[in-house]
């Protein structure tokens, strides 16, 4: 016996009602998303309160009742927020105590900052030779536009400040810790015990101890160790111990990625005749660290908050700048939130973004993997 | 054997490179040795722990043990790392709590409550934690003075100088009300297995919670009337200048408190999140197929196979909060760090000092790593 399937069909497809008008478009999303059972509708109640509670208040103090103008915190006479400060005080917000007639130098080394990302980050693009030379000098390059030299005016380290100092600081971090990361990583998973347990006894002592030790060790003890009479720049020892602190974190972040390298691929080096160092900077490092590059990131994010501990010893950057503003005589008490959410969202941009960006990579990663 | 082949013989090779690096960092250790030795003679500082027997004068106002300026400086150390303990303790409390909430929440299907849980994990876990505790200071120091304390129900008062809670004071026959709230826990724990032993056998499904929240409430409580209340609660009141009774919290330890669990829950959301998802689709579709509510699913099937995905990360969580709170010397929260800086400034003895925080941190980071493990071995799938 044959069953007319198509003629059933046909017939059912007739009697087909469409869905009731409350559970399709807006209504059915909202019954479904926001009022689906008792608790889902409390939650939404109480969320609705919340955002009652929070955003109202929040643009009347942010902007409908803010004060935009006037030269010291008594002009302030509103009860809401105090912005008169940005006018005279977003540059040292930015630049620290940089001399003015110089901004140009931070700005530029920050917009070259972007083409040498590019050029590690994308393979495919034009003059890729030149471009990999230059992302490899731009330390250099930036080095030299922010200090001085080559026939530009000197700048003292204790002149930088600001979010500028972050960015340095944590910039450098990175850019250093990745090489000595990655010998730590390999060192961890060498054959020859000696240098095995030394790069984790190096990791797990750094990683164990919090960042503001070592910044103290920066500037306390470091001068201990140096020969009698010679003596470091207080920046560049702290550069160096956030540095030593950011490559026990990256050398972990490599050690996995070293890991999710099949062995097929070590043996298949070894199988061409590459010996260690070629197999790893030819075969094994060129993957690992691609599918590292979301746990860079993070790395870098978790570092780049970390550069506002620099306060605590006495460096202003952009937290420091607040601080300094709350404590001036002239402003006291009436920008303490203000300065706190200017400095929350320059770091909430740049922070947010990236993580976003590691985000997509790692999905993207995902995909070519499976 | 020529050098070529010495160098070319894998064996070899591996070892000259570990003698190399052997003696590189011996020379690099007797280098700086060298130069720290002349230099401290040029201070004309001694080097040692004996420093730790002197007497540290200056005051410790938040403190765990007796301590007085006229107590030694290790004293004042030990002081300081029990205040670190303390606030790891209360952080990592609340952020466990905060941060399972807000993960779950987070994947709600609620719209409004998902969208709102992610703004406050996006905001908080991407702007510094150094920035949020003196942000929370700064509010608390902000608050009105003792005279004008903001008050909760005329027991909790708020000011700037911290927040006022009611103390207890227990007297003799409190012990019995221990006593009574221990034996409750003992009983509800053969309760339970009781109940467990019966469900397998019979089906049979005890209301153990409801049980469990009225003997706990009850029993103490009528022990506490019975035996003319013997705990009595200090309550603070307002007095002309200043408030009188209760115990004060520091704003530098709730401004602490906040930022740190705030912050670090903002993270563990993101595991819970990520340790639930990793649970498959298969395991809530059967457990709905025999029938469990959605808050049995997510308790007895959902969490107890994400625990596995989550312990791990929390574990590394937990001590992040840990080292965070050493920023506490930031605002001056006199925890190990803090305290330690003031030794130090005193004492001059700057090496020996810093050693003592690493040592004090490798210590923690030891210990809860070892505690982590051990509960992991616990909770892990056995597999045949």
């Amino acid at each position: 016996m044959t069953i007319d399937n198509n003629s059933n069909n046909d017939k059912a497809n007739q009697n087909i009602k469409p869905p009731p008008a409350n559970t399709v478009g807006i209504i059915g999303w909202i019954r479904k998303n926001l009022l689906g059972g008792w608790v889902n509708t409390l939650l939404t109640l109480i969320s609705i309160y919340i955002l009652w509670l929070v955003l109202p208040p929040l643009f009347d103090w942010a902007l409908l009742n803010a004060d935009f103008s006037g030269s010291s915190g008594k002009e302030c006479t509103t009860n809401g927020a105090c912005w008169a400060w940005l006018d005279q005080r977003i540059n040292q917000f930015f630049y620290g105590f940089y001399p003015p007639d110089s901004y140009w130098r931070v700005n530029l080394s920050l917009i070259l900052l972007l083409p040498a990302l590019a050029y590690i980050l994308f393979e495919n693009l034009p003059y890729s030779t030149y471009g990999r030379w230059f992302a490899l000098s731009y330390p250099i390059i930036s080095a030299v536009l922010l200090l001085g030299g080559v026939g530009l005016e000197g700048v003292t380290t204790d002149k930088f400040g600001g979010f500028m100092l972050n960015l340095v600081a944590g910039l450098a971090g990175i850019i250093l810790s990745l090489p000595i990361g990655v010998v730590l990583a390999l060192g961890r998973r060498s054959k020859l015990p000696l240098i095995r347990v030394f790069s984790i006894a190096f990791i797990e002592i750094i990683r164990g101890v919090p960042l503001i030790t070592l910044l103290f060790v920066a500037v306390i003890i470091v001068q201990l160790f140096l020969p009698p009479g010679v003596s470091l720049d207080q920046l560049i020892r702290v550069m160096i111990m956030i540095t030593i602190f950011a490559s026990a974190y990256m050398a972990e972040v490599i050690r996995g990625g070293l890991q999710a390298i099949p062995n097929g691929q070590y043996e298949a080096a070894q199988a061409v005749g590459l010996g260690y160092w070629r197999s790893m900077r030819l075969v094994i490092l060129p993957q690992a660290l691609k599918i590292s590059i979301p746990g860079i990131v993070n790395t870098f994010i978790g570092l780049f908050k970390d550069t506002t501990l620099v306060i605590i010893i006495g460096l202003f950057d952009i937290l420091g700048q607040a601080r300094l503003l709350q404590t001036n005589p002239d402003w006291m008490g009436k920008v303490d939130h203000e300065t706190f959410l200017l400095a929350a969202l320059f770091f909430f941009i740049i922070c947010f973004s990236m993580s976003r960006y590691s985000i997509n990579l790692e999905k993207r990663l995902d995909t070519t993997n499976k | 054997m020529n050098t070529k082949s010495l160098w070319t013989n894998e064996r070899t090779r591996g070892l000259i490179f570990q003698v190399l690096l052997v003696v590189g960092i011996a020379v690099f250790i007797a280098f700086i040795i060298s130069n720290t030795i002349t230099n401290l003679e040029k201070a004309g500082l001694a080097s040692g722990y004996s420093f730790l027997g002197d007497t540290a004068s200056f005051d410790i106002n938040q403190r765990l043990i007796e301590y007085s300026s006229t107590s030694t400086y290790g004293r004042a150390i030990i002081v300081g790392g029990l205040n670190t303990i303390v606030i790891a303790i209360l952080g990592i409390l609340a952020a466990t709590v905060i941060g399972f909430i807000a993960g779950i929440l987070r994947l709600s299907k609620n719209y409004l409550i998902s969208r709102l849980v992610t703004i406050y994990v996006e905001f908080v876990r991407n702007v510094p934690v150094l920035l949020q505790i003196i942000f929370w200071w700064v509010i608390l120091l902000s608050l009105p003075k003792v005279r004008n304390s903001l008050s909760i129900g005329d027991s909790i008062f708020l000011n700037n100088r911290g927040i006022r809670l009611p103390s207890a004071n227990f007297s003799e026959g409190s012990v019995l009300v221990f006593l009574v709230f221990f034996g409750v826990l003992i009983t509800l724990y053969f309760i339970k297995r009781w109940s467990h032993k019966r469900q397998e056998k019979t089906g049979k499904i005890f209301p153990f919670g409801f049980t469990a929240l009225g003997l706990i409430i009850f029993l103490p409580a009528l022990t506490f009337l019975l035996t003319d209340q013997p705990i009595d609660f200090n309550v603070p009141t307002r007095g002309r200048f200043n408030l009188k009774g209760g115990f004060n919290v520091t704003p530098e330890l709730v401004a602490l408190w906040l930022a740190l669990s705030t912050y670090t829950a903002a993270f563990i959301s993101e595991i819970v999140r990520s340790g639930i998802l990793s649970v498959s689709s298969g395991q809530r579709e059967a457990a709905s197929a025999l029938g469990l509510k959605p808050s049995l699913t997510m308790r007895k099937i959902i969490l107890p196979q994400a625990l596995r995905v989550i312990i791990p990360p929390l574990t590394s969580q937990y001590l992040n909060l840990t080292k965070n709170s050493s920023l506490a010397v930031a605002i001056g929260y006199q925890d190990i760090v803090s305290i330690g800086d003031t030794v130090l400034n005193q004492s001059g003895q700057a090496l020996e000092v810093i050693s003592i925080f690493m040592i004090f941190y490798l210590t923690l980071s030891l210990i809860t790593s070892a505690f982590m493990n051990w509960y992991n071995k616990r909770i892990e799938l056995v597999e045949r």
